[in-house]
């Protein structure tokens, strides 16, 4: 870290009012205690963004339990190389730029306009003027970095391969393209402006050539689910509410039951302890053909009124669902095949992901729908327990598959957060 | 196929199927949720026609007990346990003429009627039993009275029998061909069942929604491969299609002679009783306008992405058998429609005329080009018109009950 501690400084003035605001801040967010200070309807820009900080360092990675920021991108990676030192290498690069970005400093210790004249900057300065805006960075290994499609384990690390981390199965109705899907390696970038987050991946990916290639990224633009109490369940792209049952940071019970690694998880996957999985699935919407249905057709589909998200076995947003109670026609008014039934945890013993996921809006398809859905996000302890079962019911008998299409999917093991000391993420997987 | 899975129909299909919606659409209703419904709250006569109604338990609060002619909005909420349903009844307590259905407790939903001067009854029914909770209500003559045309039943009665009527023909028509079909098949002439296989399948894609609406059968004879559950055989039309047509496939195997019968046989038997059971369907007007937009639907996600004959290539073929059915759907209602909003009527027309120009553009003898043949630019015109029709479509189920 560099005499700057915020990219802000660099335009004069409020370095250590912004450093102190943003470390109280991040302390306060550890605490569990803070709710309401992001950036919320006043956009990325708004006054509560601009203190925004969240520590890179700590027992588990930021960007998990973190309050969903409202902008993403993720990017997934191949690895290019077989050679393990360069890999070690480039994740200790890739956790030294982290740390400097999630501070609000530039992507490499030189910096944006301050290194010399015949060199390209380290910092390619696209955030020079901007808070860090709550800036997370999470990393994850997938499947194929541990033996690749081949059969090959290129960093001798196969026999570590934790039993729960491998391509998910196929599911009926998925469409997915390769060009979308899998990835060795992978960066969750989260923050209030998009161009926060751009920007990180931007330079990871710029440190990375020659060791590493984007295989895949994703933008996002809202966040479809709350990861703490004090924030509004969003709405997805079909206008609904989602994630009214997600799990909550400060159900540190759930949490830990249904986020966390545990230490005896996995005999072959210590280094995983405190970590978690992260399911990554682009799932398109089609919008247009939703949009012609009756709002009574949509709530019947979601089990949910469009307006407050309260179950249509009444109530408000967070009242329980009824799945019993009769409605009309002799059929329960919660539909059997209305989402809210077919995912809820109590139809899959108990089964609880964290979501994280966003919105996105990728332009437009060549027939001009617009070509947009939800870019799911979920971290669970074990995704064949609290996924799989999950996505398996929804494929099969979830009245939303009309209208979605799964067009992207991959599984990483997120390794635990990076303690003082350490030198990159993931480093008791290579120890 | 659309790309739901098999087991889970979507509900318009469903909606086929459930006989017991409404009673007596002739003068009924729409129902609404939240605000900014078309009900026009802002509209003319505003609050006076707009009647709130409370439901809990044992009572049913009503803002008004009249109101004047026009479109009625009555915003229904329910402050019991239960779930609860109203109803605006004619004056002998016993005709439906509107009702909302499914509202949970602390919940709202309205209830959008046009309702000509006269005494009505209301009913609140709380727990979905009984009479409910009634009581007089008294529409008053004004201005804004709505015509009801004396022989609008009658048009009701003709568009119900006539779809019966069409959607048989055309089952019984699927079966021939589909026999003619499996003949060719098992007999090995694959240039004749090539020849046949969009032919037969014309009559499927016509009353699609109502084909797919039987859970078990459809999964069995209409599945794409992209469709299936690990572990679960792939059967029916597009298994025999990617074995006709195998150039996408690579090195496929083709089927064995032994194979080719079985394939054949349950398609042939799946298929007769599937006429079986359209001989005991019934079809109400919002059912046959249901059915209409259905098949845009299919249309818009399977047909105009050339998904749905992946094999073959023969998409327009079920292209046109979509929107020949739904023109059927919409023809037979039509006349109830002019005679509600004359506008969305020509507008029909007029999207239904545009988007069968493009569609005969592309006929070659007495079917179509192959998908593979289309330029982006036509499959672009294509996905605008159905766009163009599916969007007032959408609208149809709504007015022909209004």
């Amino acid at each position: 870290m560099t005499a700057r501690l915020s990219r802000r400084g660099l335009l004069g003035g409020g370095v250590a009012a912004a450093g102190l605001a943003g470390a109280g801040v991040a302390g306060a967010y550890a605490a569990g205690g803070l709710s309401g200070v992001t950036g919320g309807p006043d956009g990325p820009t708004g006054s509560g963004a601009v203190a925004e900080r969240y520590p890179f360092r700590g027992a588990h990675q930021s960007g998990i339990v973190t309050p969903a920021q409202d902008r993403l991108h993720f990017a997934a990676f191949d690895v290019t190389t077989d050679d393990r030192d360069a890999l070690v290498a480039l994740l200790t690069t890739w956790t030294a730029a982290a740390e400097r970005m999630t501070a609000g400093g530039p992507a490499g210790p030189v910096g944006p306009v301050e290194g010399a004249a015949d060199l390209p900057p380290d910092d390619t300065g696209e955030a020079i003027g901007l808070p860090a805006g709550g800036l997370t960075l999470t990393f994850g290994f997938g499947p194929s970095l541990f033996r690749d499609a081949d059969g090959r384990d290129r960093f001798g690390l196969a026999e570590r391969r934790p039993a729960s981390l491998r391509d998910l199965p196929p599911f009926p109705g998925d469409e997915l393209v390769a060009a979308r899907s899998g990835g060795d390696l992978c960066v969750q970038a989260c923050a209030q402006d998009p161009q926060v987050a751009v920007h990180a991946i931007r330079n990871l990916a710029r440190a990375g050539f020659g060791t590493v290639a984007v295989r895949w990224s994703q933008l996002g633009f809202g966040r479809t689910s709350s990861t703490t109490a004090g924030q509004d369940t969003p709405r997805n792209l079909f206008g609904f509410k989602d994630g009214t049952a997600n799990v909550l940071a400060e159900e540190t019970r759930a949490v830990d039951d249904h986020v966390w690694v545990g230490a005896d998880d996995d005999p072959a996957a210590g280094w995983l302890a405190g970590g978690s999985y992260l399911v990554a699935r682009r799932i398109a919407m089609n919008i247009e053909t939703w949009d012609r249905q009756t709002l009574a057709e949509q709530e019947a589909v979601v089990g949910r009124s469009k307006g407050t998200g309260a179950p249509l076995s009444g109530g408000d947003e967070h009242t329980p669902i009824d799945f019993a109670m009769p409605g009309s026609d002799d059929q329960p008014i919660v539909a059997r095949d209305a989402h809210v039934r077919v995912v809820h945890p109590d139809h899959h013993g108990g089964a609880r992901m964290l979501r994280r996921g966003y919105n996105f809006v990728d332009g437009t398809t060549d027939l001009g729908a617009l070509d947009a859905g939800l870019f799911f996000l979920a971290f669970v302890r074990d995704p064949l327990t609290d996924f799989v079962p999950v996505q398996r019911a929804m494929s099969r008998s979830d009245a939303m598959m009309e209208y979605l299409q799964v067009t992207g999917s991959a599984l990483f093991a997120v390794p635990p957060g990076v303690a003082e000391g350490e030198q990159h993420v993931g480093q008791a997987l290579f120890a | 196929m659309p790309r739901a899975l098999p087991s889970a129909p979507s509900r318009h299909r469903l909606a086929l199927l459930a006989l017991t919606v409404l009673a007596v659409p002739a003068l009924a209703s729409c129902t609404e949720n939240g605000a900014g419904g078309a009900g026009d709250p802002g509209g003319p006569g505003g609050d006076e026609r707009t009647v709130s109604v409370a439901s809990t338990a044992d009572a049913c609060e009503m803002s008004a007990v009249e109101a004047p002619a026009g479109t009625l909005r009555f915003d229904v909420t329910n402050e019991g346990s239960e779930v609860t349903e109203f109803y605006l009844l004619a004056e002998d307590g016993l005709r439906i003429v509107a009702e909302v259905e499914n509202v949970g407790p602390q919940l709202s939903r309205q209830l959008v009627v046009d309702a000509p001067a006269g005494e009505y009854v209301t009913a609140c029914k709380p727990g979905m039993v009984g009479e409910g909770i009634r009581s007089s209500f008294t529409v008053t003559p004004s201005d804004e009275e709505v015509e009801v045309p004396a022989d609008e039943q009658e048009l009701v009665d003709r568009a119900e029998a006539g779809y019966q009527t069409y959607v048989q023909d055309q089952s019984d028509q699927l079966l021939v061909k589909t026999r003619q079909f499996a003949e060719a098949y098992t007999t090995g002439d694959d240039d004749a069942a090539r020849e046949l296989y969009p032919r037969a399948r014309t009559h499927w894609e016509r009353i699609e929604t109502v084909a797919e609406s039987f859970g078990d059968l459809d999964p069995r004879m209409d599945a794409r491969e992209a469709d299936l559950e690990p572990g679960q055989r792939w059967t029916g039309w597009h298994r025999m299609e990617k074995d006709l047509w195998p150039e996408r496939a690579g090195d496929y195997t083709p089927l064995s002679d032994a194979r080719r019968q079985t394939f054949a046989d349950a398609l042939v038997a799946d298929t007769e009783e599937l006429d079986g059971r359209i001989g005991d369907l019934e079809f109400s007007v919002d059912q046959i306008a249901n059915g209409s937009r259905g098949l845009l639907e299919e249309v818009a996600t399977g047909k105009v992405t050339g998904e749905e004959e992946y094999w073959s290539r023969t998409d327009l073929w079920d292209f046109q058998a979509n929107v020949d059915g739904a023109r059927v759907g919409y023809d037979g209602v039509a006349p109830i429609v002019t005679s509600k909003d004359a506008e969305l009527a020509s507008q029909l027309e007029l999207r239904f005329a545009d988007l069968q120009e493009l569609l005969d553009a592309q006929r070659v003898g007495d079917g179509f080009t192959s998908y593979d043949d289309l330029t982006r630019r036509e499959v672009r015109d294509l996905a605008d018109a159905v766009n163009a029709l599916s969007e007032p479509l959408s609208r149809l189920t709504a007015t022909v009950l209004a």
